[in-house]
């Protein structure tokens, strides 16, 4: 059994009359502990292949299997849970909550986890040190620099113990340098914790840092090859 | 699995950021809030007054007082002549069944000296049934009797307010005191009543025997003259019957033909207090029907920024979903925002709900009474209206499409 098994997704837009197919029929497995980046121009679906990966949106057609499990049976509040336990988001915006700390940022998932408060405080102080924010927790995201902030959400995305990341352009607001430390924290994630990567991006030097590149245009998948770090 | 306190510290954290926005939003609640209390114990202070009122008035009372009634009401102007005399009230008691006592009313001011004080109060001449008419016991010393009556001595019993103008401390009983020049023993003091129906101070009297008072203090046009009667009935249920009674045996006595107008009217006196007290709930129930209606437009204000507030945070939202948060978690989030402003509203309303009641009661003289139970009804109703108003946009938050509401801008 595969982590991740789509069998012919498609993903149809309505917009007035037309019908605009931004994915179609799209198949493909991944397995437990891959890294995996999504290439391709911009509008070729890769954002609407990530949600739908992400249990944020439902395919049109198709099946989605994620750990075994038919996605497309489960109800808003299941599909919340599968979001709780099994994936973290790391969007290109960051999406942390303003006005909240960076440890209460980090705390949200197992806020909806129902664990006690005095464990979220010392699980996500811990994820916090993982992403090399020690000492961090108390500040504001608006204290925080570009790069500082989505290690916050990283660690948000780390701290239920989720087997997936799904990352959505991650550098797409970062300098060169600071993409490269978030880069080396996901490679880090991904060879010590075992956790499976899946991260759109437009560029190939970060694409580099994956071991299986696959290739999206108007679409459709157009090229899955294993990555030279593999 | 939902974590209340959590929730409730992200409702109060939003509640925080908007300060301003809270508090006005609260300004509706408070104002509906106190607005129910403030009325509900006006009504209620009103009602507790004539409550008050009646049974210090004494129970089941009819009132015959001089002059005809017409249509429109009783006739009885200033020039008016009493036709009433004391034998009517001796007959009433003797021959109508439906009375228990009868206590005949001769009434005028007069000035009262003791010692080197003086007082002007209203002098009642009367009979010893007055008393039991009143329900009126004495505090101090013993009433006069039928015999004072017949012989016309000269002895009186005091309320209250004479005795504290006339004597401070001293005890009254026994002394002389002048009334018109004419003097008079203390036989006793009545007990305290307060005010009447009528605003009078009902302890600033002075009870004399009524042929004493017609033939030694006040006179009258001709012998045996009263001026009003006030007549106890059996029960409740002898009133009507009293009256009826009353009517016949005086216009007998007064040989008035089927077809003349009576000189004379028997009021039901207790009637008349138990509709003024109907009316006074009908009015505390229409002032708290009215005031609720400045809560519920509170509760539709709670509803608007709530709703403005889910807009305003639907990424916010988004991302609550996306990590996780259930459909109840949202719902509750809101929820629970509402409720926090109908609440601390609602509380912030009955403090100045009650300190508005005592302020009213204070400048403009109006007994008010806050009851427990209408602080606790207005706290609870505004519990609910935030519940209630809180919901919609609650669940329209909850019902948000998670990626919609990330990519909301
Ligand atoms: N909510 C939407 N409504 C209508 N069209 C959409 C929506 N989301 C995406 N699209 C369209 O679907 C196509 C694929 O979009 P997307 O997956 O975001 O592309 P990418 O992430 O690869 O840039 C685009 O043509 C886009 O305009
Ligand atoms: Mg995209």
């Amino acid at each position: 059994m595969s982590l991740i098994e789509v069998n012919g997704i498609s993903k149809v837009y309505r917009l007035g009359d037309i019908d605009l197919k931004a994915l179609c029929t799209v198949s493909t497995k991944i397995e437990s502990g891959e890294f995996v980046a999504i290439m391709g121009p911009s509008g070729s679906g890769k954002s609407t292949f990530m949600n739908i990966l992400g249990c944020l949106d439902k395919p049109t057609t198709g099946q989605y299997m994620l750990e075994g499990i038919d996605i497309g049976k489960l109800d808003r509040d299941e599909l919340a849970g599968i979001r709780n336990k099994k994936i973290g988001f790391v969007f290109q915006g960051f999406n942390l909550l303003s006005r909240t700390s960076a440890l209460e940022n980090v705390e949200l998932p197992m806020l909806y986890d129902g664990i006690p408060a005095k464990e979220r405080s010392e699980k996500a102080a811990g994820a916090l040190k993982n992403v090399g924010l020690e000492g961090r927790g108390g500040h504001h995201p608006n204290q925080l620099s570009g790069g500082q902030q989505q290690r916050v959400a990283i660690a948000r995305a780390l701290v239920n113990n989720a087997p997936i990341i799904l990352a959505d352009e991650p550098t797409g607001n970062l300098d060169t340098k600071t993409s490269a430390e978030i880069m080396e924290l996901f490679v880090k994630l991904n060879t010590e914790a075992n956790i499976t990567i899946i991260l759109v991006t437009h560029e190939h030097d970060i694409a580099a840092y994956s071991k299986r590149i696959i290739r999206f245009l108007d679409g459709c998948i157009t090229s899955d090859e294993m990555g030279k770090n593999v | 699995m939902i974590n209340i306190p959590s929730t409730i510290k992200i409702s109060l954290r939003a509640l925080r950021v908007n300060k301003m926005r809270s508090a006005l939003t609260m300004l509706g609640i408070i104002i509906g809030v106190s607005a129910v209390i403030a009325m509900l114990a006006v009504g209620t202070g009103a009602s507790r007054q004539i409550e008050e009122q009646m049974s210090s008035m004494g129970s089941n009372l009819l009132i015959v007082v001089p002059g005809a009634t017409t249509s429109g009401g009783v006739r009885m102007g200033a020039g008016t002549q009493s036709t009433l005399t004391l034998a009517d009230a001796e007959a009433i008691k003797r021959e109508c069944p439906a009375v228990e006592e009868v206590g005949p009313n001769l009434t005028g001011v007069a000035q009262v000296v003791y010692s080197h004080q003086n007082w002007s109060t209203g002098v009642v001449g009367t009979t010893p049934g007055m008393l039991i008419v009143r329900d009126w016991t004495l505090s101090s010393g013993k009433p006069f009797t039928e015999q004072d009556v017949k012989s016309a001595t000269k002895v009186c019993l005091l309320g209250q307010v004479v005795v504290d103008n006339l004597f401070g401390d001293t005890d009254p009983v026994g002394k002389i005191i002048r009334i018109k020049n004419v003097p008079f023993t203390v036989f006793g003091v009545l007990g305290k009543k307060g005010q009447s129906a009528t605003g009078q101070d009902q302890d600033d009297t002075i009870y004399i025997p009524v042929t004493t008072a017609q033939k030694k203090v006040f006179g009258t046009a001709f012998p045996g003259m009263i001026r009003s009667m006030m007549v106890k009935a059996k029960g409740a249920e002898y009133l009507a019957p009293a009256e009826k009674q009353i009517n016949e045996l005086l216009r007998q006595r007064h040989r008035i033909g089927p077809k003349q107008e009576s000189d004379f009217t028997v009021r039901n006196l207790t009637q008349m207090m138990q509709a003024r007290e109907e009316s006074t709930k009908v009015m505390t129930l229409l002032l708290g029907a009215i005031a609720s209606v400045s809560l519920l437009v509170g509760g539709i204000g709670i509803m608007n920024i709530m709703l403005v507030s889910v807009t305003e945070r639907t990424r916010e939202i988004g991302i609550r979903m996306a990590i996780g948060a259930k459909t109840w978690d949202i719902r509750l989030q809101f929820i629970i925002e509402a409720l926090t402003l109908s609440l601390i509203g609602g509380l912030a309303g009955i403090i100045i709900g009650v300190t508005g009641s005592e302020i009213l009661s204070m400048l403009a003289g109006w007994p008010t009474i806050v009851s427990p139970l209408s602080i606790l009804m207005s706290f609870s109703f505004s519990g609910l209206v935030g519940i209630f108003f809180g919901f919609y946009p609650a669940y329209k938050a909850s019902l948000l499409n998670p990626i919609d509401a990330l990519r909301y801008e």
